[in-house]
């Protein structure tokens, strides 16, 4: 897929987030649209490698949706990448749905590992990759955090574990909107300069603009081929609500459904009027 | 299958912890595919004998630091590559901190996590009640998926380690620090869900676990020199518990004391009391800790103090038979 398509596609995803979220009427919506053009790159930008025919190929890079609220723009990506029905999207969050209000990997295909609980998911990636190490698998462990979520002191337990066991072959990204549900993440408890931070717990830090596609598969695939110990990190610079004008660098977007008029506005913003 | 320890046996005392590091070595021998993951405890759980039995072993072993919230989730990442995982840390640590990752991570994905942490209950002794862990096998039981086994001494916990092994998904095993004598000869296989009658009697039913096992026998003792034949049921299994040979005793008896080195809030005698309340309701005592929390002092010291050895024991047995109809 070239960029002009994949972009596209990226708004075209935004638009099922959108939608789905208003047919389940409730959700998060603002970090799913933060995190989607992320999401396009790795999965549809020819980063990561997996078979939606065969999703649990030895050699697949793996992916872990740490900041779990995310999930409509994980279900998304996985229906647009052939995991499963694009239709099936619309059952978000309902009884007897396979896409739970957080992932869950006993339903999901995919999803590789139930998330939810924040801070947890970085721990995660860092342990499959210790696994696929000692298999002599060389396959990629990606992981999605939140910039919130590093608020959380698993987060550093993590960073400091995945260093120390030098994992070179775990990317971490920081979806980087700077908004949590009480406000600025620098305001309800800073956080301070992730990426600095991140620096100092050893691992290899890189910045891309999180809406430029372009971008982002350059310094994901970059992460994804330097074979140098250290972890890597990518901090993506985003905007909360990405896409939807109403909705960007809103927090009060972060846990809230789209009514009926605000998802037709939603829609004709991102092209896709119904 | 199941065999009493000797007398011999019985003098050589060891604690279920020492189990741990050598089973897992045992099991990686056997082409299980173990790996270890503790946070700086790795002499104490004995994970350590683990790793120096073979340079395999010693790459299977990950020390996360005084990190239990990321050892639980380091666990569960390498389970999803096909790997067993068995967690250290002590029990207060190794459940209490890493609760939520053992709830939200490991038993809502169902994945192959073995939480089996060691220096469990009263018997950690000095340390005192910050490391008195007393209330494990109660968030434990509680948790969806979660089997919960509570071994009494050195050649039972291999046994339940080894049938955590043997048993895909999340499965808890407690561990102590204390030096125990054994009641059970080598070899020892256990069940899920299983549980052992370890004496026969009319009169009263003692059911207990873990280093209270040996108490109950003990008791049987001090009730048979005053013609009290007591019955003593070892329930390792606290989920899924054997409901089973568990009512079919007392029914026999018609009444029933529960024992074990945990809170009376949650722990075996809950889960007894359930399954009583349901199936054959009868009166029951409970020997355990208060709703309180311990304290500095030796293992046999606070085993009396806290009205938790073999005469608290045998008097809860003798109130317990006054209250039957």
């Amino acid at each position: 897929m070239d960029i002009p398509e994949l972009e596209q596609r990226a708004q075209a995803m935004r638009a099922d987030i959108v939608k789905m979220i208003a047919e389940a009427g409730s959700g998060h919506p603002g970090g799913s649209l933060s995190c989607i053009d992320v999401l396009a790159a790795l999965y549809l930008g020819g980063v990561m490698a997996y078979d939606p025919a065969d999703p649990h190929m030895a050699g697949r890079d793996r992916f872990v949706l740490a900041k779990g609220h995310a999930a409509p723009a994980l279900y998304t990506v996985l229906a647009h990448a052939g995991f499963f029905p694009r239709g099936e999207l619309m059952t978000l969050r309902k009884l007897g749905s396979r896409l739970q209000g957080h992932p869950d990997s006993k339903l999901c295909p995919g999803v590789e590992v139930s998330t939810g609980s924040l801070g947890q998911g970085l721990s995660i990636a860092a342990g499959t990759a210790c696994g696929l190490r000692l298999d002599g698998n060389d396959a990629r462990v990606f992981a999605l955090l939140g910039d919130g979520e590093c608020q959380e002191g698993q987060v550093w337990e993590a960073a400091m574990f995945s260093a120390h066991q030098k994992l070179g072959h775990l990317v971490a990204i920081i979806d980087n909107n700077e908004l949590q549900i009480d406000g600025c993440i620098h305001e309800v408890c800073d956080p301070g300069d992730l990426g600095a931070r991140f620096a100092a717990f050893g691992w290899s830090v890189t910045t891309a603009d999180g809406h430029d596609l372009a971008a982002l598969i350059d310094a994901l695939s970059a992460a994804k081929a330097d074979s140098s110990p250290q972890p890597k990190l990518v901090v993506a610079r985003t905007v909360k609500g990405k896409g939807v004008p109403f909705m960007e660098n809103q927090a009060g977007w972060h846990g809230k459904a789209p009514d009926a008029a605000q998802l037709q506005e939603a829609l004709a913003a991102l092209g896709a009027a119904q | 299958m199941m065999r009493l320890a000797t007398e011999e046996e019985k003098a050589q005392r060891r604690a279920t912890r020492a189990a741990f590091g050598p089973t897992l070595a045992e099991l990686a021998a056997e082409g299980v595919p173990v790996v270890a993951v503790d946070a700086d405890l790795t002499g104490s759980t004995t994970t350590a004998k683990f790793a120096a039995a073979s340079p395999e072993n010693a790459s299977r072993l990950f020390n996360c630091g005084i990190a239990e919230q990321n050892m639980v989730d380091v666990a569960a990442g390498l389970s999803l590559t096909g790997k067993v995982a068995f967690t250290g840390s002590f029990a207060v640590f190794g459940t209490g901190r890493a609760y939520d990752q053992i709830r939200n991570t490991v038993c809502y994905a169902g994945l192959d996590v073995k939480i089996c942490p060691t220096h469990a209950g009263i018997s950690v002794g000095p340390d005192g009640g910050t490391h008195q862990m007393l209330e494990d096998v109660s968030l434990m039981r509680s948790l969806p998926g979660m089997r919960v086994l509570v071994p009494a001494d050195y050649a039972s916990a291999r046994g339940a380690l080894r049938l955590a092994a043997a048993t895909p998904g999340p499965v808890y095993v407690r561990m102590g620090r204390a030096n125990v004598p054994a009641v059970y000869g080598e070899g020892v296989e256990l069940e899920l869900g299983g549980s052992c009658v370890l004496r026969e009697g009319p009169d009263v039913t003692l059911i207990a676990n873990g280093i209270e096992v040996d108490e109950a026998l003990k008791a049987a003792d001090l009730l048979a020199a005053e013609g009290i034949a007591a019955e003593v049921i070892d329930a390792y299994s606290v989920k899924p518990l054997d409901e089973e040979s568990i009512i079919t005793s007392l029914a026999k008896t018609g009444c029933a004391v529960v024992a074990e080195e945990h809170s009376v809030h949650g722990g075996l005698g809950s889960a007894v009391a359930e399954a009583a309340a349901r199936l054959h309701p009868a009166p029951l005592a409970f020997v355990g800790m208060d709703d309180r929390f311990g304290k500095s002092g030796e293992f046999e010291e606070l085993l009396a103090f806290f009205a938790m050895d073999a005469a608290a024991i045998a008097d809860a047995a003798k109130m317990v038979m006054e209250k039957r109809a």
